[in-house]
């Protein structure tokens, strides 16, 4: 019986204030982080306000591990403008640049696209049979730049043992801090 | 309260906060500069001009391109993009952009360039609406900064004009 009276002591002797105090201070990070995420999604008006690059294609101008601001509105799309696009049956999102555009009268708009550091255009990257993005294929424009520090998003995505290693440190030490 | 937790934090906070700003007032320095680049192009021989089996238009052409971009590099320029495009109307659409040249600029000192080409990419339209046909050729660029915002500026040089016949 006495290891069970210890422990219920052990358990009694948290202090309630204290435990709560830390889940509060915890979950003020988390949505923090969301408010930060929802708040930069409503301003540029793109669903992924940041963007990772993730291959050389844009090289020299942007390469692997660089971030990307993102920003979409209703201003037409024009040659030369770095674009985010989205391909059918392509789950990641590709940052090229537009060299050719098309728009009719209403609006409408074909578009074509090339890395600054590949050989030929990106058709041979599109659907088949695909000739032009569309708008709807495209989900913002690129607007700035911030170098390097895209490598701690693709660390964690090619090694997700560090991305649990971290988080739960991180945890650990919201949890044991005591002021 | 001192603990090494604490001030390995305090440290980190504030080496980004600081970082952050630097990189801030780089990007802003950008706007004090303000550039006078120049262009001129030569169209100096129609190659060919015929229409594709699927029934659009091409044309091949021979170009001189010179230019002076000097002015746009400040200390937080990684590169410049610079392209060149024949932009014209046709009665289906109301802009036509095609990248004609392009190139990266590394340096200032790449940034005074001459260059004899044909052109890069293929010159084809939407239809059959090139003989004749008027266009400007619009010498863009693309500032890409070492940090903050990317920068883009253009001259258009009006008054081009299509041959009437295929050829």
């Amino acid at each position: 019986m006495g290891w069970i009276g210890d422990t219920v002591d052990s358990i009694k002797s948290i202090q309630i204030r204290q435990l709560l105090t830390q889940a509060v201070s915890l979950g003020m990070i988390v949505t923090s982080a969301l408010i930060i995420w929802k708040a930069l999604m409503c301003i540029t008006g793109s669903e992924s306000p940041v963007v990772v690059v993730l291959s050389g294609s844009m090289e020299p101008g942007f390469k692997r591990g660089d971030i990307l601001f993102l920003h979409m509105n209703k201003e037409p799309i024009r040659a030369g403008e770095i674009v985010v696009f989205n391909v059918d049956g392509r789950e990641i999102p590709i940052v090229h640049r537009v060299i050719k555009v098309h728009e009719r009268q209403d609006g409408e708009v074909d578009i074509l696209t090339k890395g600054d550091n590949n050989y030929g255009d990106d058709r041979l990257l599109y659907a088949q049979g695909q000739l032009w993005l569309q708008r709807h294929h495209i989900m913002g424009r690129a607007v700035g730049f911030l170098p390097y520090v895209g490598w701690v998003t693709i660390i964690m995505t090619e090694k997700p043992i560090i991305k649990y290693i971290l988080i739960g440190a991180l945890g650990l030490l919201v949890i044991t801090s005591k002021d | 309260m001192h603990s090494f937790g604490y001030r390995a934090n305090a440290l980190l906070t504030l080496a980004i906060t600081l970082l952050a700003l630097m990189c801030a007032m780089a990007s802003f320095s950008d706007n004090i500069n303000s550039p006078s680049p120049s262009a001129h192009v030569q169209v100096l021989n129609i190659n060919w001009f015929q229409k594709q089996p699927n029934g659009n238009d091409e044309v091949s052409m021979t170009m001189n391109i010179s230019a002076d971009l000097q002015s746009l590099f400040t200390w937080n320029t990684k590169q410049v993009f610079v392209f060149l495009a024949a932009e014209y109307e046709t009665p289906k659409n109301s802009l036509n952009q095609i990248s004609l040249w392009d190139g990266i600029i590394p340096s200032k000192e790449h940034a005074k360039f001459w260059i004899h080409t044909s052109n890069k990419y293929r010159f084809i339209d939407q239809g059959r609406n090139l003989r004749g046909k008027e266009f400007n050729l619009t010498m863009h660029w693309h500032v890409m900064p070492k940090t903050g915002k990317m920068s883009e500026d253009k001259i258009v040089m009006p008054g081009y004009r299509l041959p009437e016949e295929y050829r």
